[in-house]
């Protein structure tokens, strides 16, 4: 079985798994990292949402063998490690506005909003409503509102 | 009932310390023997009595309300047997196992606030878990209907304040002095001169030798300082941390990732597998299996079994309900209509008829289930709200004693109705005891919308006769295809209840029914029933069983009646409601909202109000449906259509625990609500759902969802709290189609209002799950 190589959450490591098996079950099955939901397996519900070099993507469709050994994977698990603190000013947020009804999403949740307040500060500009509506995670509990308070909450503290 | 006086409850410790206000209530409960302190309380002290005075407005018994309406206290006759219990441990945490399920409600944050209230605690000192499957506690450990604040406040208090006394008790006589010099506080207690002890360094000493029943007082309401205050959630962090556990994160050992090809039409049954050895040889595959309703692939990675899934060579023989379609379902549904009985007073008669469309109660997490069968016993983990109906089910269906089988109840990814079930459970013991090995099986998101259980079509004819400013008769003939309400929930309340009306599932829901619908007007003469048609679709609740439909219909019908009568639909309701707290919440929701401001062509707020588990809600939104908005483009597969831009909700809870948990829920529903008005249905053809994913079901997503949503808390009107997960829904639905109705000039009548047009491209029904997309890379930001 061939074997790949990659750096998830800071620390480089190697895993045994066919080529065509989707990242998600390499995270999940294999490494047992389960931060990142099933939700769909298709791409569209977006509870698996993690980052790969600092960008959201969705692991549920990506096969292992497209990942590089120079790529950085970062799941749910090591986001506050990319700010080097316990947790993530988004984490935070979430936390303030008591956001998580079951939870299941909000991993993917908050990945997805960490990646489009980036993606936002990128282009020069704060998020707004318009950014927020572009997100395409399902909360089936409805959590909506509270997502966009913590999502602009969570962008204030991120800094520039 | 409010308190039952059992001869056995008779109290032999005397209350000591000052907590004899007026006002306080006496509670009864028992020390159980253990290594440290111990309190167990029946869960039959509560007052949930659907019959109590203090039901102003008409609350919907839900099956334990029923089954509370029967002779309970045979069955606890062993005094011991049944309990609730916490316990208090050497480090000064107190433990209590929620005979319930946490689905994403809250239960477990306003759990932990009433004990620590009652003990006197810091929140973090507080553990709660969730009780596995317990026999004893019979039809208690039931999470449906919005009951569980409501039917657990009063047990749960009782038992942390038996906790509290005990220790107050325990230090005096420690310390030699009179236990009304004893105070507790956070965790400590606190005695004359300076003395004070730890609840933890005192667990062992307060432990009890014998089982002795017990006395204590309640704080009464004045004195709460947790109870009422705002608190975010105990699994807050877990959750952002991603720590949280589901059924599928479980590692069991030897439970591998375990899938199930199904045939293309609902419940259809497997006749033969015709390639097996091709399957079994699969890449990273260890077993395939025929079963009743598929081929189940276990793997090393779920991956590989949607894999092996997209290669199944399979017969495939009839489901259940091949020859239905939405037309021919609705057909059905109008030749089962029941008749009005009022004759039309000629002009001044208005007609109508909704139609509901099926739409699917599956939560985001898919549903999953671990199963370990070995030939003498078994062992189940899954999200279930009633573990002890899968217990029994699934014991027999393995051929095994009831005791053979521990079924555990996991955290669930959400749930709505669908884990009233255990449809996922009792497939994964079928495909465990048939490889002799452990899975861990998950439907796949197709699975859940195609062959999961539904929130069945339904109809609801309305009739209304009005003469000058007068309501004279208003008849409302709701038809829905057979909602099951649980998996051998209606054998257990005819088995333990038999003065009840029950006699099969058909009554059993007239019964629900009649008890919980019932118009908030008064318009005359009024019936509202139900009549049901028993088709073999799989069904079930989907938060709330009739409400939400019922009522819009209602509201909907009430701006008509408004209209003709030429009257403003907020003064049309103000003069013709029944009940002052749903007079306060509607006043209220006119209020912050801003009812009747001038709206823009195209846009225009709607109200609707309802009353259900002993709280009232009203609902004001506004809703946009100019072109601009409608045809707004979004990215990606999706609906857009009108939006609702801003909702203001007014609940009166009767007691709120937790604002912010109370909150959290009305947003919820609201969400569902417009979902349900606008975008989300399941369209059945030929026998099977055409949704496969949460790009074809349209549940509110954050372009659909409003940007203004304010939820406004009455003052408490109760000492009792009510249910709450439900209670949004209703009312919200009604809002959005009256405001709709306003803004376009056209009432609504068939709901969503878009089920007309197929918004997606079909998923092929073979393979019955799709392999997943590798485009992945291609779509980041
Ligand atoms: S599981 Fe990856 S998008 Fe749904
Ligand atoms: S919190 Fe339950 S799906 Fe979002």
């Amino acid at each position: 079985m061939p074997t790949h190589t990659f750096k998830l959450n800071g620390k480089k490591i190697s895993v045994e798994a066919e080529d065509n098996v989707r990242l998600l079950w390499v995270l999940r099955d294999l490494l047992g990292v389960t931060g990142p939901k099933y939700g769909c397996a298709l791409e569209v519900c977006k509870s698996c949402t993690s980052h790969i070099n600092g960008k959201a993507f969705n692991p549920c469709s990506v096969q292992v063998k497209d990942i590089e050994p120079t790529d950085e994977v970062t799941t749910i698990e090591g986001l506050p490690a990319t700010v080097g603190k316990d947790l993530h000013p988004m984490q935070e947020a979430w936390l303030t506005y008591d956001v998580a009804q079951c939870g299941y999403c909000q991993p993917g949740q908050i990945m997805a909003a960490v990646a489009k307040v980036k993606q936002a500060r990128k282009e020069g500009r704060d998020i707004t409503d318009a950014d927020l509506d572009e997100l395409r995670n399902i909360c089936r509990c409805g959590t909506y509102s509270r997502i966009r308070e913590a999502v602009k909450a969570g962008a204030e503290d991120m800094g520039a | 009932m409010a308190e039952r006086p059992r001869s056995l409850d008779r109290p032999t410790d005397q209350p000591s310390g000052g907590r004899g206000l007026l006002g306080r209530r006496r509670v009864l409960g028992y020390l159980i023997a253990a290594p440290t302190l111990a309190v167990g309380v029946s869960w039959l002290v509560n007052d949930t009595d659907p019959r109590a005075a203090d039901a102003a407005v008409p609350s919907l018994p839900q099956p334990e309300d029923i089954f509370d309406l029967g002779d309970l206290q045979n069955l606890a006759a062993a005094p011991t047997s049944g309990l609730i219990t916490v316990e208090l441990k050497t480090d000064g945490t107190a433990f209590f196992a929620v005979p319930r399920a946490e689905v994403g409600q809250g239960i477990t944050t306003a759990f932990a606030m009433m004990v620590a209230e009652e003990l006197d605690l810091p929140m973090d000192k507080v553990e709660i878990g969730l009780a596995d499957a317990r026999p004893e506690l019979l039809m208690n450990q039931l999470t449906g209907g919005s009951n569980s604040m409501r039917s657990m406040y009063l047990p749960v208090r009782t038992a942390a304040a038996i906790a509290r006394q005990r220790l107050v008790d325990t230090a005096a006589a420690h310390w030699g002095v009179a236990a009304g010099k004893v105070t507790a506080r956070a965790g400590v207690l606190t005695g004359p001169g300076g003395l004070t002890a730890t609840y933890g360094s005192l667990a062992e000493a307060a432990a009890s030798i014998k089982t002795i029943a017990v006395s204590a007082e309640l704080k009464s309401p004045s004195e709460f300082s947790v109870l009422g205050r705002p608190r975010n959630r105990v699994d807050g962090h877990d959750i952002v941390t991603g720590r949280k556990q589901f059924a599928m994160d479980l590692q069991v050992p030897g439970a591998k990732p375990t899938m199930v090809a199904r045939p293309p039409t609902i419940n259809g049954t497997l006749k033969s597998i015709n390639n097996l050895a091709a399957l079994r040889a699969m890449p990273g595959i260890s077993d395939v299996v025929g079963i009743t309703h598929g081929v189940a692939i276990r793997g090393d990675t779920f991956g590989q079994c949607i894999d092996a899934i997209q290669k199944v060579d399979a017969t495939w023989g009839p489901g259940t309900v091949d020859d239905e379609s939405d037309a021919t379902v609705l057909a059905k549904l109008r030749a089962a209509q029941l008749p009005m009985v009022v004759p039309p007073v000629l002009s001044q008669t208005i007609d109508a008829e909704f139609v509901f469309a099926f739409a699917s109660n599956s939560p985001l997490e898919p549903d999953c289930a671990i199963a370990d069968v070995r030939p003498d016993s078994a062992e189940i983990w899954s999200s279930l709200k009633v573990p002890i109906v899968a217990q029994e089910d699934i014991a027999k269906q393995l051929g095994l004693p009831i005791d053979a089988v521990k079924v555990h109840v996991i955290q669930g990814g959400g749930s709505f109705g669908r884990h009233l079930f255990h449809d996922v459970a009792a497939e994964a013991a079928e495909i465990s005891q048939k490889m002799g090995k452990a899975v861990k099986l998950s439907w796949s998101r197709t699975d859940n919308f195609r062959q999961g259980r539904t929130h069945p079509m339904s109809t609801s004819r309305v009739r209304v006769n009005y003469l000058a400013g007068n309501v004279l008769s208003y008849e409302q003939r709701h038809t829905s295809v057979q909602t099951d309400f649980g998996h051998g929930l209606g054998e257990m309340i005819t088995a333990f209840a038999a003065d009840l009306p029950v006699g099969g599932n058909l009554s059993f829901a007239e019964t629900i029914f009649e008890l919980s619908q019932s118009s908030p007007y008064n318009f005359g003469v009024t019936t509202q029933l139900l009549n049901e048609v028993p088709l073999k679709f799989n069904t079930g609740s989907m938060r709330n069983i009739y409400s939400p439909n019922v009522v819009c219909a209602e509201e909907l019908m009430v701006d008509r009646l408004a209209a003709k009568m030429g009257q403003d639909p907020v003064r049309f309701r103000r003069s013709f409601l029944k009940d002052k707290r749903l007079l306060a919440v509607l006043n209220k929701a006119a209020e912050v909202g801003n009812w009747g401001k001038a709206m823009p062509k195209g846009t225009a707020q709607g109200v609707g109000v309802h009353s259900e588990y002993r709280a009232a809600v009203a609902t004001l939104v506004e809703i946009d449906c100019r072109p601009a908005t409608v045809n707004r483009p979004v990215d990606g597969e999706g609906v857009t259509g009108p939006r609702v831009t801003k909702a203001v909700i007014v609940v009166d809870p009767g007691f709120c625990i937790n604002p912010r948990g109370l909150e959290a829920q009305m947003i919820g529903g609201l969400q569902d609500a417009i979902a349900l008005a606008l975008t989300s249905s399941l369209h059945i053809k030929d026998g099977i759902p055409l949704e496969g994913s949460w790009d074809n079901y349209f549940y509110t997503r954050e372009w659909n969802t409003p940007l203004d949503v304010e939820v406004v808390i009455m003052p408490n009107t109760s000492e009792s709290p009510s249910g709450a997960g439900e209670l949004a829904v209703a009312p919200a639905f009604a809002a959005v189609a009256c405001a709709y109705a306003r803004a376009t000039g056209t009432m609504p009548t068939y709901f969503p209002i878009n089920h007309g047009t197929l918004g997606f491209e079909p998923l092929p029904l073979q393979p019955s799950t799709p392999q997943s997309p590798t485009d992945g890379l291609d779509h980041t930001f």
